[in-house]
């Protein structure tokens, strides 16, 4: 299509300030009319949510459409720059597949017959069914799953509603076990974003952890930099990574067996006196007990273990002795994968202790003490049942065991659990064992899903209500604690689009129908931001024009005369040899078990992220689709031609339990182990509804249908699968 | 007068496509279409492997034979600043210039019929700002400035390095230069 500038002025309007109108001119040209001097741009800040580390991002509006995103300067997490899917954002925002009105279910549940509904509808079904299961089953019958920024909006609405059963995937499926192995170690987790000192560090080891493909944009700034001034780095990772094409030693370990290889580690460390005694002296105990645990676990030991050479372990436990405290042993983030997760966890953080660098320039540093207050707001009342969500696990987190809600929810005991309301989390994707998943929604009174795309588990609720994208809505202000505290906000770039609304606002409407309207007193969000900003002394006006404040110098980074650092543990020490864990009934220090390897024919089925995708949530992203359009199962190249696959056919994966995979490409390749297999997690959607991803490539999570769990955290390890390649029928 | 040019530290690139994707923005690329990619290569046998990740784009010859070979004139080397550019308007299509190009850097643009690369982000040099691939490039791999500065980050980027360009013999004279092939320290 050609447009001659004439029709191009005639049907096109002129730039309006603030939120525009939607657009009417051909969007083709919005650059070019631009150049031509007919339209200006408009430039409003926000913050990212195309993964959880929220970058600073300027949004460029031109006739009221966006046309471009940019890291916001001043935005700690992005310092100007936005990674290939937060510049994809506006993929999402003009998505033609998104959910554009709510929907009520007419078919089966999980059959995709919806009719349309109007928000007064759709919210009055849920506030009926909801009331309907406080009375039968009292308000602990529903629970909450979520994930990101809704949280702020919907974990209220719940708590509120009476219930403490809340469900976040983040803690059993990812981050939880490295959190609690760090607490139980120092008193404190790693955080996010965690606190590696990567620019100041002569070593960077990285276990398990892709960073580049896992793009944590500063981060992985910070990474880029540190190798730039000649940081030395060691990956420990099955699979040549993009990390692993930039490290002097990259240790291709056999899958499972990171326990032997961190022991060993710690071993040579003590044996060869490489550690720092007077670190220790003062901030730790145990450390007599610990030399004594680990005394067997020798290099030669190890090499065995892990397939590793035994001359590598020493000498990189050697270059990591050398270099201390300048080290940081990155503590990784997505940490479930045998159930032994937490003591893989202490093993790590009982290392970075020894280097003496948790508190140290180039190993781990201290985020500030600062705060935001939050606010009144009136105070939740109190269940009468106690949480279900910890699964008995000791030291399962406050975001709690989503799969013990899930098995609650399917044997009914101790208490029946009949209501689900999601936000930000795509279940099917999220957890292990898809059949359990669907065992749980077929008990359930009720299924509701607050999304932006019709995502799997979207696409089976009852109700569905449609959630604008973040570049339209206002929601919570996003507080950064690293090195100093900032405060972001994210507003409305453009006006919803369809028929969506933010989730601020669903969960007020929803409450009023639900008798609960006095918890969202405020009449709209950024009423609410703003009287949080009078109250903390921040100047709304500035974080609005800007984006982001930051509060500079308000923490001490490293340990100092000045600044003795304090541990959060019973003891008030560094804790190396954990009596706490012992008394549980848990080995107090982390001890190498053995487990299951691929039977002939199978390989393990391991999984990670490709630096262009965030799970399943931007797989149908048209901007993002385009550079990666569907996964591809890494097999190592001799065994896929001994198997008679070449890269670029299909095959399908069937695992130990006779699970099967969609199609799959093969990718043939030199750059992993032949016990294993790889692919980028979150594909295989089903949804028809998603024209680009739907049923494209392969679902990781469908086949792991084992899981091991953790017996002192409750996350799932989800690297305990099997599969073998067979031809496409 | 600037003579600009583009310094990719290879070592730097985490292959991130961050750069991908804010150029195709920028410039409203259309689907399946680049002007800028990074390519992923790994040589060696499991488990002695190096990796080369290399930004590729439009190299703005000094003897571009793009424009050379353009039959109206409509591709050109501009004299102030050494950018090759394109007059959309005098542009027909006729793709000799993306035949002509060894970096295959050019395409017709499926969406508007003319011949489309790299502009060096002309338009925001004019206000300021780096080239969208290079303000928004995540390992700090793509450097732009001017070679007549010697305070500029290419000149600071090239002091004491053995840069490279690609396809040297072809005699292009590249203005994209390339420092450390592969990613890890020899
Ligand atoms: S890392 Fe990328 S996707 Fe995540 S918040 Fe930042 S820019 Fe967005
Ligand atoms: S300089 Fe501009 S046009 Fe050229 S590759 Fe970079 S972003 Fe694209
Ligand atoms: S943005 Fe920079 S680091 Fe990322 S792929 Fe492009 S050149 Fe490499």
């Amino acid at each position: 299509m050609k447009l001659s500038r004439r029709t191009f002025l005639k049907t096109s309007g002129i730039a309006t300030a603030g939120i525009a109108a939607a657009t009417v001119g051909p969007e083709k040209f919005l650059l070019w009319a631009e150049e031509a001097g007919l339209i200006q741009a408009t430039y409003v800040p926000t913050y990212c949510e195309i993964c959880f580390w929220k970058c600073g991002a300027i949004a460029k509006v031109l006739n009221g459409r966006v046309v471009k995103l940019e890291g916001n300067p001043v935005h700690g997490n992005s310092r100007g720059k936005l990674c290939a899917r937060g510049n994809g954002g506006i993929g999402l925002l003009y998505d033609k597949d998104r959910l554009k009105s709510p929907l009520i279910n007419v078919g089966k549940r999980g059959e995709g017959k919806y009719r349309k509904a109007s928000w007064d509808e759709a919210l009055g079904v849920v506030a009926e069914k909801m009331k309907g299961i406080k009375e039968k089953y009292g308000p602990e019958a529903m629970a909450i799953f979520t994930h990101g920024t809704p949280t702020d909006h919907f974990l209220p609405l719940l708590s509120a509603y009476g219930t403490p059963n809340v469900g976040m995937p983040s803690f059993a499926q990812c981050r939880g076990p490295r959190d609690v192995g760090y607490e139980l170690t120092f008193g404190e987790g790693p955080g996010s974003p965690e606190r590696v000192d990567l620019v100041n560090s002569k070593v960077m080891v990285l276990i398990g952890s892709h960073l580049g493909e896992n793009m944590h944009n500063s981060q992985v700034q910070d990474f880029a930099e540190a190798i730039g001034r000649g940081s030395k780095l060691v990956v420990v990772d099955p699979r040549y990574s993009i990390a692993a094409g930039k490290a002097q030693q990259w240790l291709p370990i056999r899958p499972a067996t990171d326990v032997a290889l961190l022991l060993a580690w710690i071993n040579i460390i003590i044996t060869e006196g490489l550690y720092d005694k007077a670190y220790l002296d003062q901030y730790a105990e145990g450390f007599a007990e610990l030399a004594q645990e680990v005394s067997h676990c020798t290099p030669e030991w190890a090499a065995k273990e892990t397939d590793l050479p035994a001359a590598q372990i020493v000498e990189t436990a050697r270059m990591m002795g050398h270099n201390a405290p300048a080290v940081t042993i990155h503590p990784g983030r997505h940490a479930t994968w045998y159930g032994d997760d937490v003591q893989r966890s202490r093993a790590m953080a009982i290392l970075t202790a020894l280097l003496g660098s948790w508190g140290r320039p180039g190993g781990m540093f201290f985020a500030t003490k600062a705060s935001l207050p939050k606010g009144e707001s009136k105070p939740f009342p109190e269940p009468a049942k106690a949480p279900l969500n910890g699964g008995g696990y000791p030291f399962a987190g406050s975001e709690g065991v989503t799969q013990a809600i899930r098995t609650a929810t399917i044997t009914g005991a101790p208490y029946p659990i009949k209501g689900w309301f999601v936000s930000g989390t795509n279940l099917m994707k999220s957890l292990p064992n898809q059949q359990e998943t669907l065992d749980a929604i077929a008990k359930l009174d009720l299924l509701v899903v607050v999304d932006v795309m019709p995502m799997d588990l979207t696409m089976m609720a009852d109700v569905i209500l449609p959630e604008c994208s973040y570049l339209e809505r206002h929601d919570a202000l996003a507080i950064g604690k690293g090195k100093s505290l900032s405060v972001s906000l994210r507003q409305p770039v453009v006006k919803p689009l369809h028929d969506s609304q933010p989730g601020w606002w669903i969960a007020k409407e929803l409450a009023k129908k639900l008798d609960l309207g006095e918890y969202f007193p405020w009449n709209n969000y950024e009423d609410k931001i703003k009287a949080q900003c009078k109250t903390a002394g921040v100047s709304y006006d500035d974080l609005k024009k800007l984006g982001c404040l930051t509060i500079p110098n308000t923490s001490t980074p490293y340990i100092t005369p000045e600044n003795p650092p304090t541990f959060k543990t019973a003891s008030g020490k560094i804790v190396l040899y954990s009596k706490e864990l012992k008394e549980k009934g848990f080995d107090p220090v982390p001890v190498y078990v053995r487990h299951p390897l691929p039977p002939e024919g199978f390989f393990r089925l391991t999984y990670g992220r490709s630096a262009v995708h965030t799970f399943s949530r931007t797989t149908n992203n048209p901007a993002l689709n385009e550079l990666y359009k569907e996964n591809e199962v890494w097999i190592n190249a001799k065994k896929a031609q001994a198997l008679g696959f070449s890269s670029g056919d299909y095959a399908v994966l069937v695992n130990q339990d006779g699970a099967r995979s969609n199609r799959i490409r093969v990718k043939a390749t030199q750059r992993i182990r032949d016990d294993m297999v790889y692919m980028v997690h979150g594909w295989g959607s089903n949804p028809k509804e998603l024209s680009r991803s739907g049923r494209k490539g392969a679902d990781d999570q469908g086949l792991i249908t084992k899981y091991a769990v953790d017996p002192i955290a409750g996350s799932t390890g989800m690297r305990v699968n099997f599969v073998k390649l067979q031809k496409e029928a | 007068m600037p003579k600009y040019a583009m310094v990719i530290d290879q070592r730097r690139c985490v292959a991130c496509m961050a750069c991908v994707v804010a150029c195709k923005n920028e410039n409203e690329v259309p689907p399946d279409q680049y002007r800028t990619r990074v390519l992923e290569m790994v040589e060696g046998e499991f488990p002695l492997l190096r990796m080369e990740l290399r930004s590729e784009l439009c190299n703005h010859c000094d003897n571009p034979p793009c424009v050379y070979n353009c039959p109206t004139g409509a591709s050109y080397k501009r004299k102030e600043d050494g950018i090759v550019l394109l007059r959309k308007n005098r542009c027909v299509g006729c793709k000799a210039c993306v035949a002509a190009c060894p970096y295959s850097a050019r395409y017709i643009n499926h969406e508007k019929g003319f011949a489309d690369k790299c502009t060096f982000c002309d338009h925001r040099l004019k206000e300021g700002k780096e080239p969208a691939c290079v303000a928004t490039c995540i390992g700090k791999s793509r450097i732009f400035g001017d070679m007549d500065d010697p305070r500029s980050p290419v000149r600071v980027a090239l002091q004491g390095s053995d840069a490279t360009v690609l396809l040297e013999g072809a005699g292009t004279k590249p203005r994209v230069y390339y420092i450390k092939k592969f990613s890890k320290p020899e």
